[in-house]
């Protein structure tokens, strides 16, 4: 444990937000898809709108603590009524609320919308991995935690996980997809609930054995994703990450036919839908 | 409102709250280890339950003798009241699980597992060919074949039976207001007579079930929530049963008057509740 | 509200002799001894439960795993959690409402003081078997406090115990709620009418109502886990038309009641203190009540908040964001209430004052990121991460430890009869306030930058803010030494305390002697 990062600790808490914290993840990602890009703005309207009450109360809260006090010499009034501010402070949180309802519920529409999509794979969530099953490209594949990663998280492996490149979240089988497509992804699970979380794709559901969850996402921009599972299913829980790769439709065609290839996928004999 | 011209009653320590608290600890670390396996836990188990059938018998033997003594006053006997039918309420609200349970697999589990609402898919690759009806064991159809018990016959007689019961026990209560001690004995000893004939006969459609119509706990949902639901019923009509007959004891014994008789009530309002459970037990698990 | 209180300095005792030595504890029907034994009971599980939470931060303290396996790991966070909330914060209620309900409504007892006695002593045996299970082969639970099928069938020989201790542990809640509800409505001075009792009697009234409610569903919910596991049923098994989900339904519809009963108490105990200290009657009694009855109205119809991932339904989904954002509106009220009845008062800041200022601050921090995950397309990314974590600390931590903390400093002279060491009381809250902040405030960060919860070991860019929490964790623990050495000292010596303690409160307590004599009310006084 370095000494050095606890007083960092100490002093970027007590420094007020500054240029330097800008290296510190603080945030909700803004991530690639229309849905998280909704989402995060959904995320900072009510934070906003929750720091301005926040203003509006603790301040009014310190104004009586700093003013109010029997130090002071004030004497105590003894009202305790007012019809009137009750009804204030009732409804205007109400409003407040309804005005926050309305974009959530619309996201949610626009979440829900899972027609037309370009592809489809299933995810099935195993202790500890996950399947991927590309529904109509016949290709299936298991993702389990990358070596490296592996060995490093062994109780007192004496290996510096800063030394290991992405540490817990990287796996041997990447799941590629097309970029600007619609992907739907079908959760299972063949044990114990487990969770699909892709942050950057504003994408979290549980897999449940026995039952399919569908969820899709439209990835914009190219590059590689990284999430892990999200809900508590057993000892290695924490070691079960989702990596997403999002590609040009040109190399995903040509990683896609070398996949096939390489599992002995006769595409002339899948269905054509 | 408080009593101002009665003083207060605050009974004196007691050991058996302590022995109680034992008992059910030897109870539940014997039944735990018997689930586990362990060979102790079956005695252990059994040890348990005597204590605490040894802690209940003290304890209400005390509370009688003191409210035979009449050192109770009308403010306790009013907590007592209060507090049967608080507990009469968690009662209701631990058979509220076991209906919830029915009613979500019966309107939600079983039409998601045959691909209804947002669960297109899970009826399209997991469960291909299953259609939602009750009653069900499932898509793997867990337990095998079994028939579904049928509301005629035997359920109906049990319902029978307990609705009769319901008016013998509030004409016994007629008469104990009215202080008819005869009465009172004869439609009281008919009430916990009628509850223990409802029992057998529970136990007869049980074994009718497991024997004739491979009906177990283990047929799916359907089983599951049929033995639990009955057989929770059972258990509290059981209870009530006996509640009814250790009040009758006391009955026949020359306790209670036309205005202090809380053990009756508690027993009565509790044979209603009983009552009213296997109502909705009628309807909901064996009719619809 | 004026009171008269006569007292009969001959008054004899009808309690029977009187219990001497270990039986009077044993056998007690004296509900200040009762409570003062959930009290105890309450900070020794305190600190269990913080012990565990300390191995879960020292763990978390740096990536890589250096202490403990995985699944030890998964056991800590489930037996922490169980314990801070059935063992620390519910009984720590429950022993104060136990010593101040009936000397607020002027009763003498309880109104069922043996049965009182036998709520509190199934408390032990309950926490000897979930303890028991950490020395069982397969170790204690590791399936998280909310036990969701399949994961907790594959629990080993602790399964049948933690089914059993949960069992107890309702048994125990329900018969001191039925006990609480009794009381209020049976043993009431005259003249104590329904909307003159205090707000700590009223929130208690009403949490007890939701104990009743839906404890006994929580003993339903796991019982089916019990017969799917040893009796072959499907509750919650797919295959035979079952559904894993339905447990999350049913163990919410008690889960989310619960958080409400953890936190309604706490209400009640700023409400008393709040006015107190500001010299001033609370603002808005009557609304206060009917906010607390929302809150326990509405807490009945918001469960599924916590299964926004599960895949319901839209509708579903709809109804419960709507129904839980409606409760930000009574919890509102309320927080307007308390500072209305700050504003223009006179204030002191004595130690239950300064840690009730504190949870008007925290606990609506905690509020505030409350309402943020019941926005459901945002829960998307919050839940199941340290977001959701860093939430309920806010409100269980300086929410209902900070209340239940500046409720035993308020009472602590009246049932000492001394005052206790003002100045380190002062050191405990700062020190508590700050590390708590330390502790929680962080977690926010790293839920936000997508650490999930319940997990040993976090990729390194969650580095620098978990070691920040560790460090504050500790110095939480830490301070609550403090905390203990205050009480006993409090207890052996001290300041002589008078009955009104402090500066003309309000309340029927504050007319008898302190420390309160062991039997109090003995004839009735009378409310005017
Ligand atoms: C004491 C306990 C307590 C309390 C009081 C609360 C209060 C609230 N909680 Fe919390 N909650 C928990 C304990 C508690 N919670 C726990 C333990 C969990 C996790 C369980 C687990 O998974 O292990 C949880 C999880 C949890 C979730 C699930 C998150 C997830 O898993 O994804 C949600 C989602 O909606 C939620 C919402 C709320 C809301 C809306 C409130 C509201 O009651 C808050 C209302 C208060 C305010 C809003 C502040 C004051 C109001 C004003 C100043 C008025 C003006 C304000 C506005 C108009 C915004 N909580
Ligand atoms: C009332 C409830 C309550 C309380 C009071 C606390 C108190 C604390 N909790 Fe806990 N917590 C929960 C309820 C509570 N928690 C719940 C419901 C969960 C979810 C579980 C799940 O996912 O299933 C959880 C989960 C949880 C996690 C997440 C684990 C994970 O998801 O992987 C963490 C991590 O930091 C944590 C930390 C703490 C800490 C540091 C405290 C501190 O406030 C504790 C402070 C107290 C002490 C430290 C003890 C006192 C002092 C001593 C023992 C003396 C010795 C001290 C020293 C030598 C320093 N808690
Ligand atoms: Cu898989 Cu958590
Ligand atoms: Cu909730």
């Amino acid at each position: 444990m370095n000494m050095h990062r606890f007083w960092l600790a100490a002093v970027m808490l007590l420094a007020p937000a500054g240029s330097a914290l800008a290296d510190w993840e603080l945030n909700m990602r803004e991530g690639v898809t229309e849905i998280s890009r909704d989402i995060h703005g959904l995320h900072m309207l009510i934070f906003w709108v929750c720091c301005v009450i926040a203003l509006f109360v603790f301040g009014w809260m310190i104004l009586a603590l700093v003013l109010h006090r029997k130090s002071r010499g004030v004497e105590a009034a003894q009202f305790s009524h007012s019809t009137k501010a009750e009804i204030v402070w009732t409804l205007i949180p109400v409003l407040i609320l309804i005005a926050m309802a309305v974009p959530a519920t619309q996201t949610m529409l626009k979440i829900e919308d899972d027609r037309n999509p370009d592809i489809t794979i299933k995810a099935t969530g195993y202790q500890w991995k996950w399947e991927y099953e590309y529904l109509d490209e016949g290709v299936s594949f298991y993702s389990n935690l990358a070596r490296t990663s592996n060995d490093a998280r062994r109780l007192n492996s004496g290996i510096d996980p800063a030394s290991v490149e992405n540490y817990l979240l990287e796996v041997d089988n990447h799941v590629i997809v097309p970029v600007n497509k619609k992907v739907r992804v079908l959760i299972t699970s063949n044990d114990v609930l487990h969770a699909w979380w892709m942050p950057d794709f504003g994408i979290k559901k549980d897999a449940i054995p026995g039952y399919i969850n569908q969820v899709w996402f439209r990835a914009e921009e190219p590059g590689i994703y990284r999430g892990q599972c999200a809900e508590l299913c057993g000892q290695d829980h924490g070691f079960m990450p989702i990596v997403v790769e999002v590609l040009a439709q040109d190399e995903f065609n040509a990683r896609m036919a070398a996949m096939q290839a390489e599992q002995g996928i006769d595409t002339t004999k899948l269905a054509a839908n | 409102m408080a009593h101002t011209n009665d003083k207060y009653y605050v009974p004196h320590g007691s050991h058996w709250p302590i022995v109680g608290s034992i008992g059910l600890f030897i109870m539940m670390i014997g039944v735990s280890g018997w689930l586990n396996g362990g060979s102790v836990g079956p005695w252990m188990f059994a040890v348990g339950v005597a204590v605490i059938i040894g802690m209940i018998v003290g304890w209400f033997g005390n509370v009688i003798d003191e409210s035979e003594r009449g050192i109770y006053s009308t403010q306790v006997d009013k907590s007592f009241r209060m507090g049967m039918s608080w507990f009469i309420f968690s009662e209701v609200m631990f058979f509220a699980a076991f209906f919830g349970a029915l009613f979500y697999t019966r309107n939600m589990a079983l039409p998601f597992l045959e691909g209804g609402s947002n669960n297109f898919f899970t009826g399209l690759l997991l469960w291909p060919g299953f259609e939602a009806m009750w009653p069900s064991n499932g898509p793997a159809e867990v337990g095998g074949t079994f028939e579904p018990m049928g509301p005629l016959g035997l359920p109906l007689i049990n319902t029978v039976i307990l609705l009769t019961s319901s008016v013998t026990i509030t004409v016994a209560h007629h008469a104990i207001v009215n202080m008819h001690r005869n009465t009172v004995a004869i439609f009281l000893g008919l009430t916990w007579l009628l509850g223990a004939i409802f029992v057998y006969l529970q136990a007869v459609e049980y074994i009718h079930a497991y024997h004739e119509l491979d009906l177990t706990l283990e047929s799916g949902i359907y089983g599951s929530t049929f033995f639990m639901l009955t057989g929770f019923h059972g258990l509290h009509v059981t209870l009530g049963a006996l509640m009814l007959f250790v009040v009758w004891i006391r009955v026949l014994r020359g306790h209670f008057t036309g205005s202090n008789h809380f053990a009756f009530e508690a027993s009565a309002w509790y044979w209603h509740f009983v009552d009213v459970v296997w109502l909705g037990l009628y309807i909901f698990v064996y009719w619809f | 509200m004026s009171t008269a209180t006569e007292h009969h300095a001959d008054h004899h005792d009808d309690h029977g002799p009187e219990l001497t030595g270990i039986k009077r504890w044993l056998f007690t029907t004296n509900h200040k001894d009762i409570g003062s034994m959930y009290l105890i009971f309450s900070l020794i599980m305190l600190f269990v439960g913080g012990l565990m939470a300390l191995v879960i931060r020292t763990e978390l303290g740096q990536p890589g795993m250096q202490f403990v396996s995985p699944d030890f790991y998964n056991q800590m966070v489930t037996m922490h959690a169980l314990i801070m909330i059935f063992g620390a914060v519910m009984p720590a209620f429950v022993g104060l409402a136990n010593w101040m309900i009936p000397l607020m409504v002027g009763a003498p007892d309880m109104a069922l003081p043996r049965m009182n006695n036998w709520s509190f002593w199934i408390l032990p045996a309950a926490f000897t078997i979930l303890l028991g299970t950490l020395f069982v082969p397969g170790g204690a639970p590791a399936g998280g406090w909310t036990m969701y099928p399949p994961l907790v069938l594959q629990t080993g020989d602790a399964f049948p115990m933690l089914i059993f201790s949960v069992h107890l542990m309702g048994i125990s809640s329900i018969m001191g709620a039925i006990n609480i509800i009794v009381t209020i409505m049976n043993m009431r001075a005259p003249g104590m009418t329904l909307l003159k009792m205090p707000l700590f009697v009223w929130t208690w009234l009403i949490t007890a109502y939701l104990l009743i409610a839906v404890m006994p569903v929580l003993a339903g919910a796991v019982t089916m886990l019990l017969t799917d596991q040893f009796f072959g049923t499907s509750f919650f098994r797919a295959a035979g038309g079952g559904d894993p989900v339905m447990f999350q339904h049913i163990f919410w519809f008690f889960g989310h009641p619960e958080v409400y009963i953890m936190i309604l108490p706490a209400f009640g105990i700023i409400s008393e203190i709040i006015p107190t200290f500001s010299r001033k009657p609370l603002f808005g009694y009557d609304s206060m009540v009917y906010a607390t009855a929302s809150i326990a109205f509405l807490s009945f119809i918001v469960w599924a908040h916590h299964m926004f991932t599960a895949g319901m339904p839209l509708t579903g989904q709809l109804f419960f964001m709507f129904t839980t954002m409606l409760i930000a509106v009574p919890t509102g009220v309320k927080v307007f209430n308390w500072t209305a009845t700050m504003w223009k008062g006179a204030m002191t800041f004595e130690t239950p004052m300064l840690f009730s200022v504190a949870f008007l601050f925290l606990f609506t921090i905690g509020g505030f990121s409350g309402l943020m995950l019941a926005i459901v397309p945002a829960d998307f990314q919050y839940h199941d991460s340290y977001f959701v974590v860093a939430h309920f600390h806010y409100v269980l931590v300086p929410g209902a430890i900070f209340a239940i903390i500046a409720g035993v400093y308020y009472w602590l002279p009246k049932w000492t009869g001394h005052m206790y060491n003002e100045r380190l009381g002062q050191v405990h809250f700062w020190l508590t306030t700050i590390f708590v902040n330390l502790t929680f405030f962080p977690m926010h960060f790293l839920g936000l930058a997508g650490m999930p919860r319940r997990i040993p070991d976090y990729a390194v860019q969650f580095a620098d803010f978990n070691f920040i929490a560790t460090v504050g964790a500790f110095g939480f623990g830490l301070s609550q030494l403090l905390f203990v050495y205050i009480i006993v000292a409090c207890v052996r010596g001290g300041k002589k305390a008078t009955a009104e303690v402090w500066d003309n409160p309000r309340g029927l307590e504050w007319t008898v002697p302190s420390p309160a004599p062991h039997h109090t009310f003995d004839e009735a006084p009378v409310v005017k």
